[in-house]
């Protein structure tokens, strides 16, 4: 079985966004960029399964910019085996990287897609579901357990009252949550054979795909800022303003 | 405009989510309600019950019993002939199931809008709340989930909606359900709750968490949260987790133990009415939210307020 698993770069969780003072969007210039880290989580399943021995190839895949190379290569140093890349400057809707995903599929028929749940700059949480809906084929979304089993494969999913056990007939799509497993670090002799790894560039038109947003940005703009609040010197203190606040 | 709700319940009763979504749904226009599942007779009339409601459908067949996406999905792309927005609650369910119904009408979703500004604009949080947009949908029909902290409840009683059945494919025969393991809990619901206690990893252990944390929530009858450090060393589980991957939460009074305060737990719980943060670390970031603080070591501080309550 093959396994693909798509990849995007974005800015680094631990730096904190600062939104455009023309309100045109997050500064990105001169900001840390990494995988994202739902899509470290896929990766790493991926190479799981491969260890043992139920998959034969991973395939890393990515819609971005040409410096989404850096994160297609992290994946490789990882253990993916090739990659791809759709090189875009725009910022390609959900859908749009559903539809680009999905003629990949067909290319390269893999037995699994594993995607990251949601990617931590737009938080939609859309891409594998709606990939999913697009093949016609099962969604094991929010997984935190993986089980291949022949023809199908066992998701425990991480839903709002606790887990979930679905069972898919494969193909199928998995989105991974954050208790999947622990992602490897590459090592420094993995990331120079990762150098090595094929890697093709190609781009949406060479898919037949239409990226055009559907969805416009009118705007972004900071949260609301929470005004300042006031230190109390003891628990008495706190007890007196759960008392104002009527829940003591 | 004519919406679709996607109704969460227990096949008797409705949640509380979904009470929020009609509220959204009803800014945009007449309210619909889908009710699926299996013996869902119950929670149909219950959803009739909810005010605003014009129309109730109800699609009873045992495929639905576990909302799994590929087969409710398809039948929600069906009565989406007949509407021109399906709205669901940003809960587990409504988020794995809205975009594969995007996706089947060729239409990009809105993912857990915090405001309805005009009939296709929204706004949403991205870079996990520390932005806001204001997005436009160009699409014919839109799909939405929306945040239920950010929308008042409707009323759960007055309405009296007419009830349609519906019959819908049934079970597309790629996915089964398996089991589920839910936490017990006898406390209020995360989600839902007024008043949430959340401990962090300053917490040390689960038995230490257990004879700090729980009988402060007690007292107050407030929920139990946690923060992904708390979550990932094993002292609660990962249904508590309050945060970017975890739960979005914004009960009255939020009360952080032992939590630093990073980007990522912000991310769920900053839109809480009044934030109270302990935590010994003055410099905490924690403390630049909180609306009260006490710099003081937990571990006598908590059973101490727990005491004089």
């Amino acid at each position: 079985m093959k396994i693909l698993v798509p990849v995007k770069r974005v800015i680094d969780y631990n730096v904190k966004p600062r939104v455009k003072a023309d309100g045109t969007g997050v500064d990105l210039a001169n900001v840390k960029m990494s995988m994202n880290p739902f899509d470290e989580i896929a990766v790493e399943e991926a190479i799981r399964i491969k260890e043992a021995g139920k998959a034969e190839e991973i395939v890393a895949v990515s819609v971005g910019p040409a410096k989404a190379q850096d994160t297609l290569r992290t994946a490789l140093a990882m253990g993916a085996d090739r990659a791809i890349l759709i090189e875009t400057d725009a910022e390609v809707e959900p859908l749009a990287v559903a539809k680009i995903l999905k003629a990949i599929v067909a290319e390269e028929n893999p037995g699994l897609v594993i995607l990251g749940k949601q990617a931590i700059d737009d938080d939609s949480n859309q891409t594998g579901q709606m990939l999913a809906a697009l093949l016609g084929r099962p969604q094991g979304t929010f997984a935190s357990k993986v089980d291949i089993d022949g023809d199908h494969v066992a998701v425990t999913r991480e839903v709002d009252g606790g887990l979930e056990t679905v069972k898919l007939s494969l193909p199928a799509i998995v989105t991974t949550d954050l208790r999947l497993n622990e992602p490897r670090y590459a090592s420094l002799p993995n990331i120079m054979k990762a150098k090595k790894k094929p890697l093709d560039v190609k781009t949406a038109a060479d898919y037949g795909v239409d990226i055009a947003p559907r969805l416009k940005t009118l705007k972004v703009s900071e949260p609301p800022v929470r005004s300042a609040g006031v230190k109390v010197a003891d628990v008495d203190a706190l007890v007196a303003k759960l008392k104002e606040l009527g829940v003591a | 405009m004519k919406t679709l709700v996607w109704v969460e319940h227990d096949n008797a009763s409705v949640k509380d989510a979904t009470l929020h979504t009609v509220t959204a749904a009803a800014k945009l226009g007449e309210v619909h309600l889908l009710v699926a599942g299996s013996g869902c007779r119950a929670a149909a009339e219950a959803a009739a019950r909810i005010a605003g409601v014009a129309k109730v459908h109800v699609a009873d067949n045992a495929a639905y019993e576990h909302a799994l996406a590929e087969n409710v999905a398809p039948l929600i792309a069906e009565l989406m002939g007949h509407h021109d927005a399906f709205l669901a609650p940003a809960t587990t369910t409504g988020k794995n199931v809205a975009p594969r119904v995007a996706a089947l009408l060729d239409v990009m979703q809105l993912s857990d809008i915090l405001s309805v500004e005009g009939e296709k604009t929204f706004t949403r949080p991205i870079y996990a709340g520390n932005a806001i947009a204001t997005v436009e949908s160009s699409d014919a029909k839109l799909v939405i989930t929306v945040r239920g902290t950010a929308f008042e409840k409707a009323a759960a009683e007055g309405g009296s909606a007419a009830i349609e059945d519906v019959a819908g494919a049934g079970d597309a025969g790629l996915s089964s359900f398996v089991g589920a393991e839910l936490a017990k809990s006898e406390r209020p619901e995360l989600t839902s709750a007024k008043v949430i206690v959340s401990g962090g990893r300053a917490l040390k252990d689960s038995e230490t968490f257990e004879a700090t944390i729980l009988p402060l929530a007690d007292k107050l009858g407030a929920a139990v949260g946690a923060s992904r450090a708390a979550v990932d060393a094993g002292y609660v589980p990962n249904d508590y987790q309050v945060g970017q991957t975890g739960k979005i939460v914004a009960p009255e009074v939020y009360i952080a133990v032992g939590i630093s305060g990073a980007i990522q737990h912000l991310a769920g719980m900053k839109d809480s009415k009044t934030i109270i943060a302990i935590n010994k670390d003055e410099d905490a970031p924690i403390f630049q939210v909180a609306d009260v603080g006490l710099v003081a070591d937990l571990f006598t501080a908590v059973p101490e307020l727990t005491g004089k309550l």
